[in-house]
């Protein structure tokens, strides 16, 4: 079962969706018992990251997010709050990936949407999609460049596009709005291995 | 590099998709669900759904529709027409709709978009906006192009942006189902004026128009309906004459 960590943040429809799609069963949860025991979770986002750490303190999945030990995968918000501060409301994250999430400067229109290229793609997550594949981006914050970073894109800078530590792995893009190569990536984070 | 976005845009009415020129004289050109789910085959960016018949019938949502495409197509898209409560959008965003669009409600009341930008982020909130140059103004219209009201386009835009939107889609009445092109003057100024994306509707009729609207226009994305629905212009030949331009396109 894959647990997709349910604290009000928008559009998860999309994501179910396409998880159906793969075939895959998801249940939306803020259960910590049935999340910790999900053969993999996924942490979604979207809107303002102050009142999302608001959500996941009100809920305790401040805390139990961090202890989670299956391949848990942060989209879009649920990415940049894998960092451990965001200027967005300057609050603290979840700190389990060591950065400061930042905004895009006005050289560009913020939010950055549409598709973008991903690029210098080394992981397994990655199997299959080509490097400059396109993906589906709408964000005003991104991360920065860091030990984790393995995938990058550019707007305004080069920047993280998606990043892993230990079983922890994010993605700036939507994979589920992301066509037929977004809904690879879905399909293997889901075969990663425990 | 990000892209320029090709948007298919599907007129609703009575669950169907049509395209009026000048938005009179409706056509029909099929099922909505199917069409977008061509579309998304076809290598389009994103869809807008507008219920044309929602703002003067008062009907809520599109709620049920909206559920299907979401199962359906796997590319975003944007749901318009008639909303005007922050009920409408958490019901449409729930369904599965990535954007929504705003329009007269907007007009009516500008405090809502701070409100929904507020309470479900700017990345979410496009506001629709239809002028018209009277004299040498161009003024804000409402209910498809019928109402005009005092408001000078480049203000609103201003103040919209200032107010949370994310996106904005304007709309040129006077180039609207013409297909002599966008509204490219108009389109470059709020283009530099604001720093959200805006998205340039209204006058398509060949690639050519494509091209200008991103060159001349500056605009990010650019939205038509009739072109696409009856087949004139295909997206994946008019993505392949767009790069052979240089403007950068998801092929």
């Amino acid at each position: 079962m894959i647990a997709i960590i349910d604290y009000e943040a928008g559009n998860v429809k999309s994501l179910q969706f396409a998880l159906e799609r793969l075939g895959v069963k998801s249940i939306l949860t803020a259960d910590p018992k049935i999340i910790i025991n999900a053969e993999k979770v996924i942490f979604p986002g979207q809107g303002a990251a102050a009142s999302a750490m608001k959500k996941l303190k009100d809920s305790g999945l401040d805390t139990l997010i961090p202890k989670l030990k299956q391949p848990v995968l942060g989209i879009c918000l649920g990415m940049q709050l894998l960092c451990d501060f965001t200027e967005e409301g300057n609050v603290n994250a979840l700190g389990i990936i060591s950065g400061k999430v930042k905004r895009f400067s006005d050289n560009v229109k913020v939010p950055q949407m549409g598709w973008n290229t991903i690029s210098g793609l080394q992981n397994p997550l990655f199997n299959n999609i080509k490097n400059y594949e396109f993906m589906y981006l709408i964000h005003s914050y991104f991360v920065p460049l860091l030990a984790e970073t393995i995938a990058v894109s550019q707007y305004d800078l080069i920047y993280s596009v998606a990043v892993q530590k230990n079983n922890f792995y994010g993605v700036q893009f939507h994979p589920e709005k992301s066509s037929k190569a977004g809904q690879q990536i879905l399909h293997n984070f889901l075969n990663l291995s425990p | 590099m990000l892209t320029k976005r090709i948007i298919p845009c599907l007129d609703i009415k009575d669950g169907r998709t049509v395209k009026g020129v000048n938005f009179l004289n409706l056509r029909d050109a099929g099922d909505p669900v199917e069409l977008a789910a061509q579309y998304a085959e076809q290598a389009a960016d994103e869809l807008v759904f507008l219920d044309i018949s929602a703002t003067e019938q008062k009907r809520k949502t599109l709620a049920n529709l909206v559920l299907k495409v979401a199962a359906t197509i796997d590319i975003p898209f944007t749901v318009g027409g008639g909303i005007s409560s922050i009920e409408d959008v958490a019901i449409l965003l729930k369904n599965g709709a990535d954007k929504v669009s705003i329009n007269s409600a907007a007009v009516k009341n500008p405090e809502l978009i701070s409100n929904l930008s507020n309470q479900f982020g700017s990345q979410c909130i496009v506001v629709a906006v239809d002028a018209k140059k009277i004299g040498e103004k161009w003024k804000v219209h409402l209910v498809g192009g019928k109402i005009q009201t005092e408001i000078d386009l480049f203000e609103w835009v201003k103040e919209l942006e200032h107010r949370g939107a994310g996106e904005i889609l304007f709309t040129s009445m006077d180039h609207d189902g013409t297909k002599k092109g966008f509204a490219n003057e108009v389109l470059s100024r709020l283009s530099e004026e604001n720093n959200i994306p805006i998205i340039a509707s209204g006058g398509a009729g060949n690639i050519s128009h494509f091209v200008d609207a991103f060159t001349i226009g500056k605009a990010d994305a650019a939205l038509a309906a009739s072109v696409f629905h009856f087949d004139e212009i295909s997206i994946i030949d008019l993505k392949h004459k767009l790069k052979q331009q240089q403007i950068a396109v998801r092929i």
